[in-house]
Order: structure tokens, then sequence, then C-alpha cells
């Protein structure tokens, strides 16, 4: 936020990472700033869970450094993470299925009102804040105290974003947070993201769906087994190289067949679409349309 | 955003709100229950004086003392774990109690402390094992049921030669904490009051506290819990201290009614608080669940015991009657949560 362009939030520099004999991460060196979406691409095994566990203080790193804003840290432990401002939304959601969606938003942490023996938990707020925030991200939930069961995956991932940020996160670590969603949850869930971002936050999304990460990324740090192909700016790379980077060139026969299929339907879209950008997939649009509707302030979609 | 009524945002949520409201309520099963069984027995026995002044307060009464333990029971079950241990504290905290005064002569406010200290010790070690070992506190608690039993039988025989401590209704006359457990307010016996004041004090806490929004995150999903800074540990040992102390809680109110002690009070009530729970809509894994449903479930236990009384039935039928209902409980509790919880 008032961090100055030049600092970025989080760091890190020539990192590694051995689990006994195996080379789980060597020599990764990537950066995210304030108001920045850096999307760690990578097949499976390609390391991004590794590296995301050791931003959240879930793993060590062997060697290496890691910098928030500026300041060399070590973590121990997730807490010192999350003390540090740097939240993350895992994909085997911290929700509780059976509990209503304030109780969620604030478990932990709960708002109480009143004092010694009456202090209590302040219902009325905790349900009042839950509401605004979600629709600050678009959601518009009939009741704060229905069970976080009854939400779609979108809006379950949606939820857990929205409590990172209301609880003050700098930077906001999500793993795969589409890959069990459908097309138009996905979108949902990368309109979020676009908001974090616009509140300034630093935003590192994992995923192995360039889909999803290329209408939404600034960034691209790309992982192959464990090594990286380096960090490139959207400018730089189309969607195909980044697809042709993931898969480290191997299995392209596969490959091929699958970057003809991405531009045919690229083809029909343009063809469809009047205003739609010929490079970008049906999901780029949707996207847009959704973000276009959100400053519109028009009713959120349902 | 305007709010204004007529939109159709707001008509939906009206609409959706009262019907799932109620589905989400877990207790919704037990009121349902108690409201039939008391149909049936007013239809069947309200001639017998099922519906008289006498008939109400004897099933009043049997449902107090299943329910005062009944709500701690729930509380801890929300939060994910058991305590078959209650009922075996309660025959060892009656004779807890009954013995100092008896045998040396303790004034009775003593014997009480005294009773409920060892209480809370037994609960903290049952919750401490618990949460170190990671083992299952249906084994835990097990294990102490049988210690719990087996050393107040043995100590006692050991002291007073026998497993029955009788002769405390002369050396507690006239003090002022007998009316509190064993007194009657308007014909009304007092456990009746402490039912329901327990289930009001645990409703709030539930409900209405951050400790209550731990032991529901607790018990939903404890890593995720702990995860997010909730002290699950404690928790869970605070829960096993409180089922602890409400077994405490009815022994003196039935040593002082009484005016003795017998080491087998309390044989099978860890089952029937269990039952009682479940009918009140408590969800076995935990994480869901309500203080009034276990309330509502402890009255329909109470009215199908002396209900049965009355309709001249014979009472050896109760136990299948229970395990019925128990059955009928979890199949009703299940359907209930799934229509709840459902993605729409």
């Amino acid at each position: 936020m008032e961090t100055a362009p030049s600092t970025p939030l989080i760091e890190v520099q020539n990192v590694s990472k051995y689990f006994g004999q195996v080379i789980a991460l060597q020599d990764i060196s990537m950066s995210v700033g304030a108001g920045e979406v850096m999307c760690l691409l990578g097949d499976n095994g390609a390391g991004k869970s590794t590296l995301i566990k050791i931003l959240a203080g879930v793993h060590q790193h062997n060697e290496g450094r890691m910098f928030v804003e500026g300041e060399e840290v070590r973590f121990v432990s997730p807490r010192d993470a999350l003390d540090r401002g740097i939240a993350t939304v895992y994909q085997d959601l911290a929700m509780i299925p059976l509990m209503g969606i304030s109780r969620n938003f604030f478990l932990g942490r709960e708002p109480t009102k009143g004092v010694g023996p009456f202090k209590r938990y302040d219902v009325a707020l905790a349900d009042r804040v839950t509401h605004e925030e979600l629709r600050r991200m678009g959601i518009e939930i009939r009741d704060p105290s229905q069970p976080v069961g009854t939400l779609s995956g979108g809006e379950r991932q949606s939820v857990a974003i929205a409590r990172a940020v209301y609880f003050g996160a700098k930077v906001l670590i999500l793993d795969e947070p589409t890959s069990a969603l459908g097309v138009k949850e996905a979108a949902v869930v990368l309109r979020y993201i676009a908001q974090a971002k616009e509140r300034e936050l630093a935003v590192i999304f994992i995923t192995h769906n360039v889909h999803h990460a290329y209408p939404i990324g600034d960034r691209f740090t790309i992982l192959n087994r464990g090594r990286s192909y380096g960090t490139f700016e959207k400018s730089e790379v189309s969607r195909e190289e980044v697809v042709t980077m993931m898969a480290g060139g191997e299995e392209m026969d596969k490959l091929s067949a699958e970057l003809e299929e991405f531009e045919q339907s690229d083809a029909e879209e343009a063809r469809r679409s009047a205003t739609g950008g010929a490079d970008d997939s049906s999901l780029a649009q949707a996207f847009r349309k959704e973000t276009d509707q959100l400053r519109d302030e028009e009713e959120p979609e349902r | 955003m305007a709010t204004a009524a007529g939109q159709p945002a707001d008509e939906r949520i009206r609409k959706v709100g009262l019907l799932r409201k109620l589905l989400n309520r877990p207790e919704l099963g037990a009121v349902a229950g108690a409201i039939l069984v008391f149909a049936f027995f007013a239809v069947v026995a309200g001639d017998q004086g099922f519906l008289s002044k006498t008939g109400t307060i004897s099933y009043l009464e049997v449902s107090a003392q299943l329910g005062i333990i009944a709500i701690p029971v729930a509380l801890l079950m929300i939060s994910g774990e058991f305590d078959l241990s209650v009922g075996s504290m309660i025959g060892a905290a009656g004779i807890l109690i009954a013995i100092p005064i008896t045998e040396y002569g303790w004034p009775l406010w003593s014997a009480l402390l005294f009773a409920f200290g060892v209480a809370l010790l037994v609960g903290f070690a049952n919750g401490y094992v618990v949460v170190r070992t990671g083992l299952p506190s249906f084994i835990v608690t097990l294990a102490s049921l049988f210690i719990l039993r087996g050393a107040t039988i043995g100590f006692t025989r050991l002291i007073t030669g026998r497993t029955q401590v009788s002769g405390l209704k002369g050396e507690t006359e006239g003090s002022f904490l007998v009316p509190i457990f064993a007194g009657e307010i308007a014909d009304i016996p007092v456990s009746t009051f402490w039912w329901i004041g327990l289930a009001a004090l645990a409703t709030w806490i539930l409900m209405r506290t951050t400790f209550g929004n731990w032991i529901f995150g607790t018990g939903g999903n404890p890593v995720a819990a702990r995860n997010v800074g909730v002290p699950v540990s404690r928790v869970k040992i605070l829960l096993f201290m409180a089922t602890a102390a409400s077994a405490t809680l009815l022994a003196a109110i039935t040593v002082l009614d009484a005016g003795s002690a017998d080491v087998l009070r309390g044989e099978l009530r860890e089952f029937q608080a269990i039952i009682a729970a479940v009918i009140g809509g408590v969800l076995l894994t935990g994480g869901y669940g309500s203080v009034i449903g276990p309330m509502f479930g402890a009255l329909i236990f109470g009215m199908v015991s002396q209900g049965i009384f009355f309709t001249g039935v014979n009472t050896d039928w109760f136990q299948a009657f229970l395990g019925a209902m128990l059955l009928i409980a979890v199949l009703v509790n299940n359907f209930i949560r799934k229509k709840a919880s459902e993605a729409h």
C-alpha cells in the first residue's frame, strides 16, 4: 500500500528445497508487489505447492533468502506468515460446512460486545460485516447464518478470500482456487482476484490452468520439475508460449493438438463476438463481463 | 445498497428464509417428537393421571435428572467428543459427598466443594488424555467409566464396609444448601429449575459467546479451527470438565433428596444422555447441534418412561421403545441435515 514500488511485498531469491534425496525446488526467484497478480504456473509435480508452502510458513527452505516488504524473514509456522500479512487460501477449504457463513468468517477472531460475564459474541455485527464484505466481493448472500455447505464451491472460495482480505492480508496466496470449479464459477473467483488486486493486495495465484491465469495475471512465473523458467510480463508472452513452457516440451503431440483446439475456439469466439478480443478465451470474456457489471453497480449476478 | 421491500432479491430472502431456517434448526425433530409423545400419552393415559399435576411433576423430574447431564454432554458432542464416564461420575460424586459427611463429620458445603473439585480433576484428566494422545474419547472415557465405578465401589467398601452410605438426612438437616439441591418450589422439584436454568445458560454460551463459536468450530473441523487460532484442546478439556461437574450436580441433587448415596447410582446415564443429545439433533460426529434439542430429548425420555407407567403397560418395554426412538431420531436427523446443508 504505502510500500515504494521498488520494494516488492514478498520476494524469494534463489530458494531451494530438498526432501531427502528429492530436489523439490531449485534456485527459484520471484517477487510480487502490491496490486499485482503473479500467476505461478506449472504442471503437476512442478513444485508449485512446495513453493507456496514455503511462503505460507508450512515448510522451511534449505537454501536462498525470503523477504517480506524488504525485510529478510524465515517463517517457522503458518502463524508467523499470517502475522506478517500473508494469507493462504488452500484448495481443501478452511471452511466448516455445517457452520454458518458469518460464524465461519469470524471463527477465531469473533467480535464481542459487553463486558465481564456479559461479554458476548456480537452476532449482529458479524452478520452485517460478513454481508457487507461479501457484497463488496459481489456475492449476495440471503442469510449470513446459512451453513457454508449451502454455498457453491466458487462462493466458498470467495468467502475464504473475503475473510483473508478483511483481516488485513497484504499478500494473498491462492492454491488452485479454480481447479475444482466450472467455467462460470471460475470466472466468479477470478473476479474476486481482480478485486483483491484493486485493493492493492499482492496476489499469488497458483494454477495449472493457463486459461484461468492468462486473463487475470500481470506476470507469470513458470515452474517445471522444480526449476523456474523465469518470470514473464504479460506483454512478453502469448498464452501458447506459456503452455509450451509449462509442459516443458514433453508430450508435444498431445499439446499441439490441444493448441489447435484453442485456436479454433478462439477464432470462433472472435467471429461470434464483435467486442471480444481475438486472443481471449470465452472465460476471459465471461470474466470481463462480470467486472463490467460490477463497475456499473448493477444487480450482482446470481 | 437499497433494500427496499419489493425488490426481487428481498423477496427471495424471505421466501427461502423461513423454511430453510426451520430446517436448519437441529432441535426441530426433538420438539416435534416431544409434542407427538405428549399427545400420544395424553390420549392413551390422560385419564390415568398422565395429565394430572402429579403426573406432570413426575415426568418433569425424570426429564430434569437426565437433562442436567445431557446438556453438557451435548456441548461436548458438538465439539466432537464423547464422555462415557458421566454415569460413573454420578455414583462417584455421590459417595464423595456422602462419606466425608457421615464418616468424617464434614459440613455439607465442604463435602460439596470436595466432590466438585475431584470431578473437575477427573474431567480435566479425561480431556487431557484425549487431546494429548489423540485417542478416540469413546475409548478413553470407556476406560474411565470402569476405573471410576470400580474405584468407587472399592473405596466405599474399604471405608464403610458397605456399598451404600445412608443417614445423611440427619447430618444435613437445616443446612441452607439442602433446599438449593433437593427442595421444591411450588411443589416442583428444584432439579427442574436447574435443568431449565442450565439449558438457558448453555444456549447462551453456544449461540452468543465466542466460546460457543469455538465449540462449533472445534467439532466441525479441528484442523481448520486450529489454523484460524481456536484453542481446540482447551475447548475440549473445559467441556470434559463441564460434563463431570454436571454429574456432580446431579449427584448432589439425588443424594440430598434421598439422604443416601449408592455406588451404583448413575448406571447407564452416559448412554441415556447421548440418546437425549442425539434425539435432540446433535450430530454424533460433532460440529452441529443445539442445547434446546437435547433438552427436549430429555423431556421425551421423561414423558415416555413415566407415560408407560401411567398406561399400565409393563415398563419392561421402556428400553425397547427408547432404542426405537433413538433409531428414528438418527434417521430423521440425517435426512434433515442433508436437506439443510445441500447446495441448491
